[in-house]
């Protein structure tokens, strides 16, 4: 072994690494080095080339230049295979999942044919305890939440001791507890001699893991630093280009009549393990933004359902919207009442990832004015489609492209734009900065804010509490199907939250409801 | 090291705009050549089996006529389909609706016949047999939305059920009491016949409801909320709920609609070709027009290609048969080849073949 001449040399070198898509470069001439047992941020706003770097470095695109190092050694990765074989693991944004199978059987597929179930199994445990990603190994994957599907992607990752980690967006799904345990984890696996390429928006996190942060903007390589000898604002102009201000708040405003009035509202679980809902009253008045905090798999998912009217309740009154009876109305009769709706998943549910912006404008708008009689105005789609791009800044990489063709952040900015421009009288938001960059989490908090300020009702359904004390005017939690008091934000402390969230506060609550 | 060399697709970053038009050309070039090499194989001529199959019936008047009364029930039926492929819901049993239909409309020609009953009999045949097909396509789209049965199944079976009900009617009570015997149904009379399009002509007004059908879909399909419905269904079905369209209408619709021209084609080939019940009243156009509308790519003007390209082999296959002694599974078998093609060419222009050795480079 040279165990001593190979430690001296990074673990991982991009030289010059190059994509091209058409006239578009998506990566230019970068190069970044990764030490051993070091945990190296990647931060960029969606669209800086973060996703096309990884993917080259994993071996699932080919860079149309450069040269990648492996230990001094150069190396072709022309597949994950490949990349898995020399060590690189990756927890991807985006699951990879089989929805049918269950958790073991997820992990056991992706692994090396030594792997049976049994043996997963046992590892399942072990790695749950260890690192705090509670999964139950016989579960069949459609029915877990968001959250509990990116615990086996990074369970799977962990399973095959890496050499190299590479975490898109790792934390976004997870409670404040869950993440600083992953921090630990990391910690604990740069400590024993594993590198971390870590990509994040969160500024806060980079800096808690992170000694060096490489900063990508349109492809190219805007600097490399240390992030704790930054300010967080100082690292955001760098990925943003110009200073990142802060949400302002709305006009100074009243809120007024009641957009939205739940009542008691309880459900059955929609799938084996789906969360029921249990007896949960929420109002929003017009005028102000509701936050409903949580960790993933409480009941969120069914409670946006019900109240989109995807699963529409047994009693007209357990519902109104801007005062009108509409609980066993479907979601297209809500709308009619100005109601507009943003679910978590982007690609399948807001949008349909082959279809172009245009036809995804019809899945909201279609008994708006993109239709007549029947008919699809494609002109007026289409148009409807360019304001939007035009006034939610979403980037394009052509005109009307294929929902699919856009970067996380950018969609969601479509998709919530595409109900903002309705000029909704209630607005629900499910997870509205989920996997998204800092400057388009911030531009949507703003539009959201902004759709309060001119006397719509928001409700936002959101994990990342820092979001919600950031936009919200009355916030509850909620665990396990059950609703707490709706508290004006200034009311709530940190603490108070994540009592709730764990389903501690049940008792003390009860006595400050009024 | 063991060195396991596999083959992947791996999606092309942009696609050439001419190659879409040149992949079904080449599809069909290679079909062409892979059918000639079983020919060769079977020891006839390629090139004269490309004679009979192609050139000739081509080059025939009487064959072209010919070729347009067989693609009529072909076209029709896939139309029908492809609202169901759109919509990802699967409708096998197309042959089975354009039985009943055809039943259901042959009723009234037998409940007129020798009555003299006049001009509203036809019309009201046609629209027997498209509710006769519809009713037998709802009952798979029923039992789906119902009780979450297979469709796939239910409509595949009921293939078998309308066949031997046909059977039945035509050997029992259907069955002509002056016609020694056979097991066939008197023959219609002329004011329960669909006309030819011109009097000297084979080809029945039901090639004139094909080009109906075709038109309308392509209008359909392109420009209708109801035809953007059916592709979000299709392509993600989670957000056409969430943009309030429901599941179990789409499919109750769509089984309606390929119900309907499947059974109206059963009733414009018994009431314009045959003229007559009998026990077989289709080559299989039922089950043929699946692999018309994905040979057409569910586009309305390419199923209207797709249908005279297949009906070109149904006939040629039967000259084949009496000119070279080729046996006509040989038709089916080529049939299968061209779709092969089709296919493959279509993920060839949008995919790009690498082989991969493990572990290795390049």
């Amino acid at each position: 072994m040279t165990a001593d001449v190979s430690s001296s040399r990074p673990l991982v070198e991009l030289k010059g690494i190059s994509k091209r898509y058409g006239d578009l470069l998506a990566n230019d001439q970068i190069d970044l080095v990764i030490d051993r047992s070091e945990i190296h941020a990647l931060l960029g706003e969606n669209g800086a080339g973060k996703s096309t770097l990884v993917k080259i470095l994993y071996g699932v695109i080919e860079p149309s230049a450069g040269q990648i190092l492996w230990e001094g050694q150069p190396v072709t990765i022309t597949s994950p295979v490949e990349a898995r074989a020399l060590g690189i693991g990756m927890v991807f944004q985006h699951f990879s999942l089989f929805d049918e199978l269950t958790v073991a059987e997820n992990i056991a597929v992706a692994l090396s044919s030594d792997w049976n179930l049994a043996r997963v199994r046992a590892r399942l445990g072990d790695i749950s305890r260890a690192y705090g990603l509670a999964l139950e190994p016989d579960r069949a994957v459609w029915t877990l939440s968001a959250g509990e599907r990116q615990r086996i992607e990074i369970v799977r990752c962990l399973l095959q001791n890496p050499r190299l980690l590479i975490l898109d967006e790792p934390t976004s799904v997870l409670t404040p507890q869950e993440a600083e345990h992953l921090f630990v984890t990391l910690d604990k696996l740069a400590a024993d001699g594993c590198s971390i390429l870590y990509i994040s928006h969160k500024l806060e996190e980079v800096r808690r893991l992170c000694r060096r942060a490489t900063i990508l903007r349109g492809g190219r390589v805007v600097g490399t630093l240390d992030p704790r000898a930054k300010s967080a604002r100082e690292i955001a102009a760098l990925m943003v280009g110009t200073e990142v201000g802060e949400v302002r708040s709305g006009l100074p405003h009243q809120p007024r009549g009641e957009m939205l009035e739940m009542h008691e509202l309880s459900m059955p679980a929609g799938g084996l393990h789906g969360q029921p809902l249990h007896a949960i009253s929420l109002s929003a008045r017009a005028g102000e933004v509701i936050g409903i905090a949580g960790v993933a798999g409480n009941g969120q998912s069914e409670l946006f359902a019900a109240l989109s009217g995807e699963r529409p309740a047994d009693r007209p009154d357990s519902i109104r919207i801007a005062g009108r009876p509409c609980g066993t109305d479907g979601i297209d009769a809500r709308r009619r009442l100005g109601a507009a709706f943003v679910p978590e998943e982007r690609l399948g549910h807001a949008a349909a990832p082959t279809h172009r912006l245009s036809e995804n404008t019809l899945i909201s708008h279609a008994t708006a004015e993109v239709s007549r009689s029947g008919f699809i105005l494609l002109d007026a789609a289409r148009r409807l489609a360019q304001s939007i791009v035009r006034g939610f800044d979403v980037r394009t990489p052509e005109s009307d492209p294929q929902a699919r063709k856009l970067s996380g952040g950018n969609l969601q900015k479509f998709v919530i734009g595409r109900e903002i421009i309705r000029r909704p009288k209630l607005l629900v938001v499910d997870q509205p900065t989920w996997g998204v960059d800092a400057g388009a989490a911030r531009l949507i908090r703003q539009a959201l804010v902004d759709l309060a300020g001119e006397g719509s009702a928001v409700v936002v359904i959101s994990q990342d509490l820092d979001e919600l004390f950031e936009i919200a005017d009355r916030m509850a939690v909620i665990h396990q199907g059950r609703l707490s008091p709706l508290r004006n934000i200034g009311e709530w402390t940190k603490e108070a939250v994540g009592l709730e969230m764990l389903g501690e506060a049940q008792l003390h609550g009860a006595s400050h409801a009024g | 090291m063991g060195r396991l060399m596999r083959v992947e697709l791996t999606p092309r970053a942009s696609v050439a705009p001419g190659m879409r038009a040149i992949a079904p050309i080449l599809a069909f070039v290679t079909a062409f050549l892979i059918a000639g090499i079983v020919i060769w194989l079977l020891g006839r001529s390629p090139v004269a089996a490309f004679q009979v199959y192609v050139i000739q019936p081509l080059s025939d008047p009487w064959s072209i006529q010919e070729l347009l009364v067989k693609a009529t029930p072909l076209a029709l039926i896939a139309i029908g389909l492809s609202y169901c492929f759109r919509a990802n819901l699967w409708n096998i049993g197309a042959e089975g609706q354009y039985v009943v239909g055809a039943i259901l409309g042959s009723w009234l020609a037998l409940w007129t016949h020798g009555t003299d009953a006049g001009a509203w009999v036809l019309p009201a045949m046609i629209i027997l047999g498209i509710l006769g097909g519809m009713a037998w396509g709802l009952i798979p789209a029923f039992l789906k939305t119902r009780f979450g049965v297979n469709e796939i199944l239910t409509s595949l079976m009921l293939v078998y059920v309308a066949q031997l009900l046909l059977d039945y009617l035509v050997r029992g009570p259907w069955r002509d009491p002056k016609g020694f015997n056979f097991p066939q149904s008197v023959t219609f009379d002329p004011s329960a016949t669909l006309p030819t399009i011109a009097e000297t002509s084979r080809v029945h007004y039901g090639a004139v409801f094909a080009l109906v059908a075709v038109i309308v879909t392509a209008l359909v399909v392109g420009r209708t909320l109801f035809g953007y419905r059916l592709k979000l269904t299709g392509d993600a079905p989670r957000a056409a709920r969430f943009a309030g369209f429901s599941a179990k209408s789409t499919t109750l619709a769509v089984f309606a609609i390929s119900g309907g021209l499947a059974g109206l084609a059963g009733i414009s080939e018994v009431a314009g070709q045959i003229g007559q019940l009998q026990p077989s009243i289709s080559p299989g156009y039922g089950f043929t027009a699946i692999t018309v509308a994905f040979l057409g790519r569910l586009n309305p003007f390419g199923i209207l290609v797709a249908a005279l390209v297949v009906a070109l082999t149904f006939i040629g296959g039967e000259s084949a048969q009496i000119l070279l002694k080729l046996p006509l599974d040989l038709t089916q078998a080529f049939q299968g080849i061209l779709l092969l093609c089709v296919l493959s060419a279509d993920a060839l222009v949008s995919y790009r073949i690498r082989i991969v050795g493990r572990g290795g480079g390049k």
